[in-house]
């Protein structure tokens, strides 16, 4: 600032935009030549900035989060000049020394580098979108298919305790990441507010409710990952009937079960 | 974005209401602000600055035009912002703040008023002159004075 303290306190001004008339013209002037006095604008916004930061207050609302994500993702792939017109006024024509061929030349080129910037930006956002869309769907698939295809799996068939008709449950039991997949067929029909309820049988303990399910048209039915307590060991799978809204514990008679095979 | 949002949005909200005085007028300067950066992140230059204190500086001239119903003064891309403290946490920022109401609180009462009128009102010099009844130049000198002594205090 050495030499410029004529501008000192007008700089300060312009850098709260409190600077009028002629006074910022001629500041603006000087600052288009002048990098020491940009530095010190610079550094007086920033003393400002932590004027700012100096704020306290309550947070935003949540809604305020919601409405800033549906603006973004119903944002039409906005122009650099139509930001510039809602936004600000032209920028100052510090460099305005520039021939009209120079400008006009560089003006093409910003204009090729916005075009691409758009395309890349709108490809981009699509990609984004469809890539964490199916990242969602291979996890889901991942989570349904662990305890049927690994080898760690428990495998276990449940068949009833009757014989004729052949009601068939495969349970898949995943203990580490207790993960289990139930499919069962040709189960009978259930009389309404009724459902059969699939218990895992633990080593030591009472039954755990492991679903409450209720077969189709067909018979079939499945149970995809109930909550399970972690590490529960199991030493078989049953299956009740219960009320619709399932039990805690299992209402005699067992009408399946099966243990490890 | 997001994630940006969840950083800094209680700041520019915080900015945007202690000069608008009214949540509503706050929510849209805190939306409009994050469009801004999302339309054209190439607007702030990390290598010059603190993103914290730009958007700070950025939702403060944009809530002071909207106080004072003039059209936007600045580009965004002009508005560059140097400052000394790595403002980055929220920790940052709330170590800096305390250490700004301390400055504040050591300026005499003058001072800090033609300060916070013209921060915070967006009051031009000749405008608090009117209103405080004291010369131009003392204004002038003491909007500097001011924003100087909070250079300082980071500097130390």
């Amino acid at each position: 600032m050495a030499g410029h303290e004529q501008f000192g306190e007008d700089l300060a001004l312009y850098a709260l935009n409190a600077l009028e008339g002629e006074d910022r013209h001629k500041l603006e002037e000087h600052l288009a030549s002048c990098t020491e006095c940009r530095l010190e604008l610079e550094q007086l916004r920033g003393d400002g900035a932590l004027l700012a930061l100096s704020t306290v207050g309550p947070r935003p609302p949540q809604r305020a989060r919601k409405r800033l994500m549906d603006a973004i993702a119903a944002e039409v792939p906005t122009s650099r000049a139509k930001t510039a017109r809602e936004m600000g006024r032209p920028r100052h024509s510090w460099w305005g020394w520039l021939g009209w061929a120079a400008t006009a030349a560089v003006i093409v080129f910003a204009l090729s580098l916005w075009k691409e910037n758009v395309a890349l930006k709108a490809d981009f956002a699509a990609l984004g979108s469809r890539a964490s869309e199916t990242a969602r769907e291979l996890e889901e698939l991942r989570r349904v298919a662990a305890p049927i295809l690994s080898n760690e799996s428990q495998r276990v068939t449940l068949v009833a305790l009757k014989t004729a008709p052949q009601p068939q449950g495969k349970a898949f039991y995943l203990r580490n990441r207790s993960s289990l997949v139930f499919v069962a067929n040709n189960m009978p029909a259930l009389p309404p507010q009724k459902a059969y309820e699939l218990w895992l049988i633990p080593v030591q303990g009472a039954p755990i409710p492991a679903g409450v399910f209720k077969p189709d048209a067909h018979g079939s039915a499945t149970v995809v990952n109930p909550p399970l307590p972690a590490g529960a060991e199991a030493k078989a799978f049953a299956i009740t009937v219960e009320n619709e809204s399932g039990a805690t514990t299992p209402t005699m008679p067992i009408v399946m079960m099966g243990a490890g095979e | 974005m997001a994630e940006l949002y969840d950083r800094y949005s209680s700041v520019v909200y915080a900015v945007a209401l202690r000069v608008l005085g009214d949540a509503g007028g706050a929510e849209d300067v805190l939306q409009e602000v994050f469009l801004q950066l999302w339309r054209n992140p190439g607007a702030f230059d990390s290598a010059r600055g603190s993103l914290g204190a730009w958007l700070a500086v950025i939702t403060r001239n944009r809530a002071i035009d909207v106080l004072r119903r003039r059209k936007p003064e600045t580009d965004i891309e002009d508005v560059i912002v140097s400052v000394a403290p790595d403002l980055a946490s929220e920790a940052d920022r709330s170590r800096a703040a305390q250490k700004v109401r301390g400055v504040l609180g050591a300026m005499s009462a003058p001072q800090r008023s033609a300060l916070e009128m013209a921060y915070f009102e967006g009051l031009s010099h000749s405008e608090i002159a009117r209103k405080t009844g004291e010369p131009l130049g003392t204004i002038k000198t003491r909007i500097r004075a001011g924003l100087i002594a909070l250079r300082k205090a980071f500097q130390t």
